[in-house]
């Protein structure tokens, strides 16, 4: 089993009142609710927690790309683990990812993620996700209806980037490129991982098994809806004839653990609430711009995932449905084991900072689960099956060390 | 009038089309939300002229719209047509999305037209006074900005209509196809070749339209050179609906000149 320590850097200081005052955390949020010396502490604080989690060996640090909204405050992840590839020493580096079509060209993602892995000395990983609707649509107004079709021209020529030695012409529908010839080339042959995050778009899954990546479902609607996607991949991944490795598979849960399941509840109901009823609250006319969901997957879903189905869970209901994952270590423990067995999954994005969780209890939480959680999921899982999707480094003595002044 | 099976570029593109009725050709070019199959401004139409009514590609029955990537394939599509199904000199009406890919058809050789009627187009933008972002309208906010009176038996019947998941589906449908040409802002370059539009030209605009509102009908009558503008009082976005006999005597009575 990998887990992975997973930072969506949340802005904290949204007000009591939001959900009623302001119509969205995305797209149209306010900037005056932002206040950029706040903005400092907190990036400061969540790479703390990042470089954290690497020293007590954690499998991953990861991070991801978010645009115009108060639920993650990173437009550019590359920059957040430039940072991290010089202060961290052993734990993958994963960016989940990069927006593929909002980058013109996006031969520039191949090239920052070739520089991430050179700095790194081969631990990074690359995520290629299509992105949000409010990200890719709405805020950097790519057109719904071609979104996919860009995405996917974006990753044939990025791995092409990676692969080719020599220079190329690429006359692509979105990308006509005379010569491409990046440098610098990434360490890992022949190119780094893929990790392809998703939110239950049908078509991801096909392209997923047969382009052999890992397929990351970030969920954030509780067990019952992550157990349907996951076993539609797993169909999809049957069609492809390729095995059910668990390693091909991961999710993002959120967890508190704490000394007992009361404590648990004390220490994390508040930022759990914050973080569904003020990062999450996205009107649904932003969730899906016409065109963003294919008419396949529109028909494939039982229920659309709307946010606003959210807005009345409480601590209770985030428990019980497996929205979060909290309690005493046994309890976390055995949870964890239940649904990471019943959804096949090998790669777990464990969410330990969420919503407005304090620097003390975040390195609580990280503290207890490295302990406690995280030797008894390795131990237990999935021991069997070799992980064909984790980044190959150089080898140790070939590596330069951190910070060496 | 009949609904016919139509097929262009050896049906790389198929689509159906209401056709029917005797006289001059009429090629009627529909809007964002789609095909308005049996509308009864079309037959009364067709009593005067022969009218061409088809599913855009990506709209209703429409297929192909894979092969469109903006609005200049999407108008020389409609001369393919003209030229496949030998329409000689057509007039051409379209409204609202459907306008605009009435101006570009014409702005790209306006000798093979012969009138031309833009029922509240888009395809300008005004940065003091913005359309407003209908992508992310529900049907209540659709029809406060579509009809003169939103509580109205028409909005009533289109918010009816709209609760079917088919309905909703097929508006999804015509909506993401909409993208294609008016996403993220309805400006696709029209303003570059609107000076070409040396036709007879007819503008038409509802005075109560909070979707395209009739500020864009002056910048129209502006661009355009010699073009007539004829408001109506009691309608929105959706005149040949909510003024049937007044729409069909105004556009009627322009193209006979």
């Amino acid at each position: 089993m990998k887990c992975h320590w997973f930072h969506l850097m949340p802005y904290q200081d949204l007000p009591e009142d939001f959900k009623e005052k302001h119509p969205s955390v995305w797209v149209d949020v306010s900037s005056e609710l932002f206040d950029p010396a706040r903005g400092h502490q907190f990036y400061n604080e969540y790479l703390d927690q990042l470089e954290f989690a690497d020293s007590l060996g954690f499998d991953g640090i990861c991070v991801n790309e978010h645009h115009a909204n108060a639920y993650g405050l990173m437009p550019s992840p590359n920059l957040i683990l430039a940072s991290l590839a010089r202060r961290t020493s052993n734990s993958s580096l994963i960016v989940l990812g990069n927006s593929i079509a909002l980058y013109n060209p996006p031969i520039r993602i191949a090239e920052e993620m070739a520089m991430l892995d050179c700095i790194s000395g081969g631990r990074f990983v690359g995520g290629f996700p299509v992105g949000t609707s409010m990200d890719t649509n709405f805020a950097y107004g790519q057109t719904p209806l071609t979104l996919r079709e860009k995405y996917r021209e974006g990753h044939d020529l990025i791995i092409k980037a990676w692969t080719e030695p020599e220079p190329f012409a690429f006359n692509g529908k979105y990308n006509q490129l005379r010569y491409v010839n990046i440098w610098p080339r990434p360490i890992q042959k022949p190119h780094p991982p893929v990790w392809i995050p998703g939110g239950g778009s049908v078509e991801t899954w096909d392209w997923v098994a047969e382009h052999d990546y890992m397929y990351a479902f970030l969920s954030y609607f509780g067990y019952e809806p992550a157990t349907q996607i996951m076993k539609g991949y797993w169909e999809a991944v049957d069609r492809a004839g390729r095995d059910r490795n668990p390693y091909r598979a991961g999710y993002l849960q959120l967890i508190g653990v704490s000394e007992t399941d009361a404590q648990a509840e004390k220490d994390y109901a508040e930022a759990a609430s914050y973080f569904y009823h003020r990062c999450l609250h996205v009107p649904d006319y932003w969730a899906a711009a016409p065109g963003y969901l294919t008419l396949k997957t529109i028909k494939s879903l039982k229920s659309p995932f709307s946010f606003e189905q959210l807005a009345d869970l409480k601590w209770k209901d985030f428990v019980e449905q497996g929205y979060v994952i909290a309690g005493s270590p046994e309890t976390v423990r055995e949870r964890l084991v239940e649904v990471i067995k019943e959804m096949n999954v090998g790669q777990l994005f464990s969410l330990l900072h969420f919503g407005n969780l304090s620097a003390e209890l975040t390195r609580k939480n990280t503290e207890l689960y490295a302990k406690e959680v995280l030797p008894f999921l390795r131990e237990q899982l999935w021991n069997e099956w070799e992980d064909r999707w984790a980044p190959h480094p150089l080898k140790e003595e070939d590596r330069m060390p951190v910070a060496a002044l | 009038m009949q609904e016919v099976k139509v097929a262009i570029r050896n049906g790389k593109f198929t689509t159906s089309m209401q056709w029917g009725g005797s006289g001059e050709p009429l090629l009627f070019l529909h809007g964002a939300g789609g095909p308005m199959v049996g509308a009864p401004f079309l037959e009364e139409l067709a009593q005067v002229f022969t009218v061409y009514a088809p599913a855009h590609p990506g709209f209703g029955s429409g297929t192909g719209i894979e092969h469109i990537d903006d609005v200049i394939d999407f108008a020389l599509y409609y001369h393919d047509f003209l030229d496949e199904l030998q329409i000689d000199s057509p007039h051409i009406m379209g409204h609202s999305l459907g306008g605009m890919l009435a101006a570009e058809i014409a702005a790209l050789a306006p000798y093979r037209i012969n009138r031309l009627v833009l029922v509240c187009p888009a395809g300008l933008w005004l940065e003091d006074n913005p359309i407003p972002d209908f992508f992310t309208f529900n049907p209540q906010q659709m029809v406060e900005h579509v009809f003169h009176d939103p509580s109205g038996p028409m909005s009533q019947m289109f918010t009816e209509q709209l609760q079917s998941p088919e309905a909703q589906l097929e508006m999804y449908k015509c909506l993401a196809s909409t993208g294609k040409f008016l996403w993220p802002i309805p400006d696709k370059g029209l303003k570059k070749r609107i000076h070409r539009l040396q036709l007879p030209t007819l503008l038409l605009w509802g005075e109560s339209d909070k979707l395209i509102p009739p500020v864009y009908g002056e910048a129209f009558q502006r661009a355009i050179p010699g073009s007539r503008l004829v408001h109506f009082a009691s309608s929105g976005h959706m005149i040949m609906l909510e003024e049937q006999d007044a729409f069909v005597e105004a556009v009627s009575d322009f193209l006979l000149e």
